[in-house]
C-alpha cells in the first residue's frame, strides 16, 4: 500500500508503515537527525528532525511520525529552522567547545549540525556539567561532558547486542548515561562489543586504543573479513602510516555493520612483535635426528660438535623455515603415524578462524586422505 | 462461587444493604470520623481512638465509621454525630480532649454544642424532607463552602465508609455496572459516554467517549484499561481523595469502560506516596472479587475483568500517559512521541485506554442517570462538574466540586471565602505547575476547559492555588519552573536543557541580576519549548512563567530595572519601613525582630535600622495594623 504526501511542495509516495523521515530519505529529501540511527528503533528524543506538519499542533519528529495519506510537510520552514537552532544552542550550552582537540572532530554529528545551522556559540551562560573522564577500562573511554543524551548507545546495547548494560540515570538536567547499576562499564554486564561507540554521534564514547592516533580524514579505510570466528563479519580497518588505528564494523551480509569485542578491539596482534610470521619447526626435525627423550638428555651430534650442552638446547629450538619444508615434515609424520597405528590414531581439529573453504578441505583431508572420521571444530573463538 | 451471579442478585443486595443502612440509622448513634489523609494528618487517628475509648469507658453502643474527605480540609479533623432519627451534625477542628464533652452532651443527652458545630446534613440515605433539622445550625446546603457545589465525583466522599462495599452498594453503587451489563451493548455504553460530552478530567479535556470509541475500534487483543492515579501536582489532592473516599466508584467506572472497549484487564497506576489510597483500593478490589463484580463472568454476563494496581515510584512525568505505560511495563518512566496513541498501541503495544481517576469516578453516574442528566450540568462545551483542590492564600482550603461554567470569582470568594487576613487577592494558578496564573481582572472567567485555555491558563487536573499581595510573581513562577524542570525526564533537549536555562534566567531576575533582554530570552525559550518538547510536561513547563509575564510584567520589570521586589519576597531586593502615621508603638514588631533592628519607645512610632535588618519579615508578619511596608532596598551605608 502506498500513501501520498507532500513534502516541501513536492508530491511523493511512501509505503504504509514508513515514517516521514524514511519517506523523505527515499526520495532524497534531507532532514537532519541526531538521535535517529537507521539500525535502531526511533526515539524522538533529540528534536532535531522536527518538521512542520499541517493540522498538527506543535512540530512533529519526522523519525517517529507515520507517513499517512495527505500529510503536508515542511522540513525547513522558518518555524522549523528556529526550533532546530534553539535545540542546537541548548546542546552547545552544555557541551565543551574543544573541537580542536576532540577525537570526534570530523566524525561528529553535533559538529556537522552546528555547521549546517550556523550555531557558533550559545547565548546561555548557565551551568555546564563537569563529569570526570572515565578511562578505567581498556577499550572504551567515557566522556560524559560530551554526551548529548541521544540514547543511541542505550538502544544499540539493548536492541543490537541484547545486553542492556547502558541506561539513563536520574532526571532532567541531571540525567546522564550510566552502566549496570550506575557503576563502571567493566563492572556491568557490558561485553565491550563497542556498538555504543559505533553509534555515538559525538566524542562521548571513544575507542581508547585510537586516541591520539589520527583524524578521520587522515586514515585510509580498508575493508576485510574478521579473522576471528566463523560469522565472517565485514570490518573496515582504519589505517594510518601502515598501522591499524581503529576497526569499525562494515556493512557485510553477516554483520550489517556490527561486530563484537574481538573484531572491534582485538587487533593489537596485527602489529605485535611476538607475532609468528613464518613456519617454524624444531631443530631436531629439521636435522632429521631422533626426538630427544627430554630436554636434559644428551644426543650425539651427527656433525661431531664439541659443545654438547648447547647442542642439546639447540635441538629443541624453533627454527624458522619455508612452508614446503614444514609441510613435508608434517606430511611425513602423519603418514608414518597412519601406517604404524592406523588412520583412527589421528584426529583433526580445525578452526573457526579458517574460511569455509579451508574447513571443507580439512574435512576432505581427514576423511579421504587420512581416512578417519575424527574431525572436529572449535566452533568459535 | 461469587456471591452475585446475576443482576437480580445485585438488585436484592441493593435492597438489603439499604435496609441495613436504614436499620442502623434508626437503631444506634453513628459517629463519622474523616480519616482521609487530610484528616489523619490533622490528627483524626487520635480523635477516633479517643472516641472509641470514651465509648467503651461509658459502655455506649455506637457505630464509629472512618469516612473519606468531605472537602473541608481546613476544618479537619471533622467528626459527624448522628443520633437515630436526627440529622448528621458536623463538628470541626475536633481534638481528642473535646471528645468526652461531645459524647456526653450530644450523644448521651442529645444536645448539640453550637460553638463547635459547623453544620448539619440529612442522615445517611434519608431524604431531606423527612429530617427534622437541628434548630440554629446551618445545613450544608446553606454553608457558603457547599452552597455552589455539585458533587458527582465526590458524591460519596465523606458520606460512606470507603472500606465497605455494602455501603457503596446501598448508595446505588454497581447499579450502573448492572445496567450496562444487562441492558446495554458495549456500543451503547460508548454512545452514552459520547453523548454525555464528558471531557477527560486529567487535564487535556479530550472527549472520553471518543477515546473509548478509538480503543474499541482499534485492532488487536488483548486490550487494557488504565486508570491514571499518578496525581503529582504540588497542592493537588483530588484523585487521592476520590480513591480514599470512594474507591469502588473508580473500580466500577473502569469495569464499565472495560466492557465498552472490550478489555479484560486493567491497571490502576497509583503513586506510592498514596499508601492509604492503595490500601483502600486493594481492599475494594478484593471485596468486588468476593461479590463477583470483578473476575470471571461478572453478573453472569459472560464479561470478565481483572484489575491490578501498579504503584508508581514518584515521578511526576509518569502522569503523562505514555510514560505511565512505560512505567507499568517496568521501563524507565519516559514519554514517547505520539502517534501512535495508546488507543492504538499502548500497554505492551496493545490498544489501551487511559483515563483519569475522576473520569472513571464520574462514569457510573453518567451511565446510571443518563447522558442527558450529565450534559445538563455545566456548560455545553464542558459538561459536568470540575473538582478542584483549593489551596494557598484562601480561607477555605479544601476539596470542592463545582459545575463547569462557574466563575473563578465565585470559587474564590463564595466557596473559598476569599483571602485571609484582609490581604488583597493577587492571582490564581490553575492547572498545577504546568498551568497558568490569572490576575484579578480575569476573575470573571468561567471555569471550563475552553475558557481557561483562552485566558492563558489551563484546566489541568484540578489544582487551584490562590496567592495574595505577599506573593512575588517572579518567585511564584520560579517555584513552578523549579518543580517542572526537576521533574523533566531528561529525554528531549528543549525540556531537559531549556527548562534549566529558563530557570537560570529567572533566578538572575529574582536576584536582581536580570537584564531587559532576559524577558525576550524567556519568551524565546518558552516559545520553542512549547513548540519542540516531546510531551506535555515540556510543552507546558513555560506556562506559569508566560502567564505571569503577561499579567504581571511590571513585577518582572521592577526586579530588573529597579532591583525591587514589590511583594517583599526576593531577598536583597527590598527593605521594610515603618509608616510613622500607622504605628502606635505597640512593640509587637520590636519583640519579633530577631536581630534587634527595631527600636522605639512604647506608644511612639518605631524605626527600623536598615544596617541591622536581615529582611526576615517577622515584623511584617506580626504587624496587624499595616504599619510596615515594603520599599525599595535601602543601600546599607556604612557610617563614616
Amino acid at each position: 500500500m502506498t500513501v501520498n504526501l507532500t513534502i516541501n511542495g513536492q508530491k511523493i509516495q511512501a509505503e504504509t508503515g514508513q515514517t516521514v523521515l524514511q519517506a523523505a530519505r527515499a526520495v532524497g529529501i534531507h532532514i537532519p537527525v541526531l538521535c535517529e540511527h537507521p539500525a535502531l528503533p526511533p526515539d524522538g528524543a533529540c528534536r532535531i528532525c522536527l518538521v512542520e506538519i499541517e493540522k498538527q499542533r506543535g512540530l512533529q519528529p519526522a523519525c517517529t511520525f507515520p507517513a499517512t495519506e495527505g500529510l503536508v510537510i515542511s522540513t525547513h520552514s522558518p518555524r522549523v529552522m528556529d526550533s532546530r537552532k534553539f535545540t542546537l544552542e541548548l546542546l552547545i550550552s552544555d557541551h565543551p567547545l574543544d573541537c580542536m582537540t576532540c577525537e570526534a572532530t570530523g566524525d561528529c554529528t553535533l559538529q556537522d549540525l552546528a555547521y549546517e545551522y550556523g550555531v557558533k556559540d550559545s547565548r546561555y551562560q548557565g551551568k555546564q556539567h563537569n563529569y570526570p573522564l572515565d578511562a578505567s577500562n581498556p577499550f572504551i573511554q567515557v566522556e560524559r561532558n560530551k554526551c548529548i543524551l541521544c540514547r543511541r548507545c542505550v538502544r544499540a546495547c539493548s536492541h543490537i547486542n541484547g545486553v542492556e548494560a547502558i541506561s539513563v540515570f536520574y532526571r532532567g538536567f541531571n540525567a546522564y548515561i550510566g552502566f549496570g547499576a550506575d557503576g563502571r562499564m567493566q563492572d556491568s554486564s557490558c561485553e565491550f562489543c563497542g556498538s555504543c561507540v559505533a553509534v555515538c554521534p559525538t566524542g562521548a564514547l571513544w575507542p581508547k586504543m585510537s586516541i591520539g592516533k589520527g583524524r578521520p580524514w587522515q586514515v585510509e579505510k580498508v575493508d576485510t573479513i574478521c579473522s576471528y570466528c566463523g560469522v565472517g563479519c565485514k570490518l573496515s580497518l582504519h589505517i594510518r602510516d601502515n598501522q591499524i588505528i581503529r576497526v569499525e564494523g562494515a556493512n557485510g551480509p553477516a554483520n550489517h555493520g556490527w561486530t563484537c569485542v574481538k573484531g572491534r578491539f582485538g587487533y593489537d596482534y596485527v602489529h605485535h612483535p611476538d607475532r609468528v610470521l613464518t613456519p617454524r619447526v624444531r631443530r631436531y626435525l629439521l636435522e632429521g635426528v631422533k626426538k630427544p627423550e627430554n630436554r636434559e638428555s644428551r644426543i650425539e651430534n651427527s656433525k661431531g660438535g664439541t659443545n654438547l650442552d648447547s647442542l642439546v638446547s639447540n635441538f629443541w629450538d624453533w627454527v624458522e623455515t619455508d612452508w614446503d619444508t614444514a609441510l613435508n615434515i608434517v606430511a611425513e609424520k602423519l603418514r608414518t603415524k597412519r601406517d604404524t597405528h592406523g588412520p583412527d590414531s589421528i584426529g583433526v581439529l580445525t578452526s573457526a578462524k579458517c574460511t569455509n573453504e579451508e574447513n571443507y578441505l580439512m574435512n576432505k583431508f581427514a576423511r579421504q586422505v587420512i581416512g578417519t572420521n575424527n574431525i572436529d571444530h572449535c566452533a568459535r573463538l | 462461587m461469587p456471591e452475585l451471579k446475576n443482576v437480580a442478585d445485585l438488585a436484592r443486595l441493593h435492597a438489603t444493604t439499604q435496609q441495613a443502612r436504614e436499620a442502623r440509622r434508626t437503631a444506634c448513634p453513628t459517629i463519622y470520623v474523616g480519616t482521609g489523609t487530610c484528616g489523619l494528618a490533622a490528627g483524626a487517628g487520635e480523635v477516633a481512638q479517643a472516641i472509641r475509648q470514651e465509648l467503651s469507658a461509658r459502655q455506649i453502643e455506637a457505630e464509629v465509621l472512618g469516612v473519606g474527605c468531605i472537602g473541608m480540609c481546613v476544618k479537619e479533623p471533622l467528626v459527624d454525630i448522628q443520633l437515630p432519627g436526627r440529622p448528621r451534625v458536623t463538628y470541626a477542628n475536633v481534638k481528642p480532649d473535646m471528645i468526652p464533652r461531645l459524647i456526653e452532651e450530644h450523644l448521651m443527652n442529645g444536645q448539640i454544642i453550637p460553638k463547635w458545630a459547623m453544620g448539619q446534613l440529612p442522615a445517611d440515605g434519608a431524604p431531606p424532607e423527612t429530617q427534622v433539622g437541628e434548630p440554629g445550625l446551618p445545613s450544608y446546603a446553606e454553608l457558603p463552602f457547599y452552597r455552589k457545589q455539585v458533587r458527582i465525583a465526590l458524591k460519596n466522599c465523606g458520606m460512606i465508609n470507603p472500606e465497605s462495599i455494602d455501603e457503596y452498594i446501598a448508595a446505588d453503587g454497581y447499579q450502573a455496572l448492572g445496567k450496562a451489563l444487562s441492558g446495554m451493548s458495549p456500543d451503547e455504553v460508548v454512545d452514552e459516554m459520547k453523548e454525555s460530552g464528558l471531557r477527560g478530567r486529567g487535564g487535556a479535556g479530550f472527549l472520553t467517549g471518543i477515546k473509548w470509541e478509538f480503543c474499541r475500534r482499534a485492532r488487536g487483543t488483548p486490550k487494557y484499561v488504565i486508570c491514571n492515579a499518578d496525581e503529582g501536582d504540588p497542592g493537588a489532592f483530588m484523585d487521592r481523595s476520590v480513591l480514599e473516599g470512594d474507591p469502588h466508584s473508580v473500580i466500577e467506572g473502569m469495569t464499565i469502560a472495560a466492557y465498552a472497549i472490550g478489555a479484560q484487564e486493567g491497571y490502576i497506576y497509583c503513586r506510592a506516596e498514596y499508601p492509604l489510597a492503595i490500601a483502600r483500593l486493594k481492599k475494594a478490589i478484593a471485596q468486588a472479587h468476593v461479590h463477583g463484580l470483578l473476575g470471571e463472568n461478572i453478573l453472569g454476563s459472560g464479561f470478565s475483568f481483572e484489575l491490578h494496581i501498579k504503584e508508581g515510584a514518584g515521578a511526576f512525568v509518569c502522569g503523562e500517559e505514555t510514560a505511565l505505560i512505560a512505567s507499568i511495563e517496568g521501563k524507565r518512566g519516559e514519554p514517547r512521541p505520539r502517534p501512535p496513541f495508546p488507543a492504538v498501541s499502548g500497554l505492551w503495544g496493545k490498544p489501551s485506554n487511559v483515563n483519569n481517576v475522576k473520569s472513571y469516578g464520574m462514569t457510573p453516574q453518567i451511565i446510571l442517570n443518563g447522558a442527558d442528566w450529565f450534559s445538563r450540568i455545566g456548560t455545553s462545551g464542558s459538561p459536568g462538574t470540575a473538582v478542584f483542590a483549593l489551596t494557598g492564600k484562601i480561607k477555605n482550603t479544601g476539596l470542592i466540586e463545582v459545575p463547569m461554567g462557574i466563575t473563578l470569582r465565585e470559587i474564590i470568594y463564595d466557596v473559598g471565602g476569599g483571602t485571609p487576613r484582609n490581604k488583597h487577592f493577587k492571582a490564581v494558578q490553575t492547572g498545577g505547575p504546568l498551568g497558568g496564573c490569572l490576575p484579578a481582572s480575569a476573575l470573571d472567567t468561567p471555569v471550563d476547559f475552553d475558557s481557561l485555555t483562552e485566558a492563558d491558563a489551563t484546566m489541568g487536573s484540578g489544582g487551584m492555588i490562590v496567592v495574595d499581595q505577599d506573593t512575588c510573581m517572579v518567585e511564584f513562577a520560579k517555584y513552578f519552573l523549579t518543580f517542572a524542570s526537576a521533574e523533566s525526564c531528561g529525554k528531549c533537549v528543549p525540556c531537559r536543557i531549556g527548562g534549566q536555562r529558563m530557570l537560570e534566567t529567572l533566578t538572575c531576575i529574582s536576584e536582581g541580576r536580570g537584564t531587559p533582554e532576559d524577558l525576550d530570552g524567556i519568551e524565546y525559550i518558552s516559545r520553542n519549548m512549547k513548540e519542540g518538547s516531546l510531551c506535555a510536561l515540556g510543552q507546558l513547563t513555560p506556562g506559569p512563567v508566560m502567564s505571569s509575564l503577561r499579567f504581571f510584567r511590571q513585577e518582572y520589570e521592577a526586579h530588573i530595572q529597579d532591583e525591587f521586589c514589590p511583594a517583599g519576597v526576593c531577598k536583597g531586593l527590598f527593605s521594610y519601613e515603618i509608616i510613622e502615621a500607622n504605628c502606635p508603638g505597640c512593640g509587637l514588631c520590636l519583640k519579633a525582630c530577631p536581630d534587634g533592628a527595631i527600636s522605639g519607645e512604647k506608644k511612639k512610632p518605631h524605626v527600623i535600622d536598615h544596617l541591622k535588618c536581615i529582611q526576615c519579615g517577622e515584623c511584617y508578619r506580626v504587624c496587624n495594623l499595616g504599619a510596615i511596608e515594603v520599599i525599595p532596598l535601602k543601600k546599607k551605608e556604612i557610617p563614616a
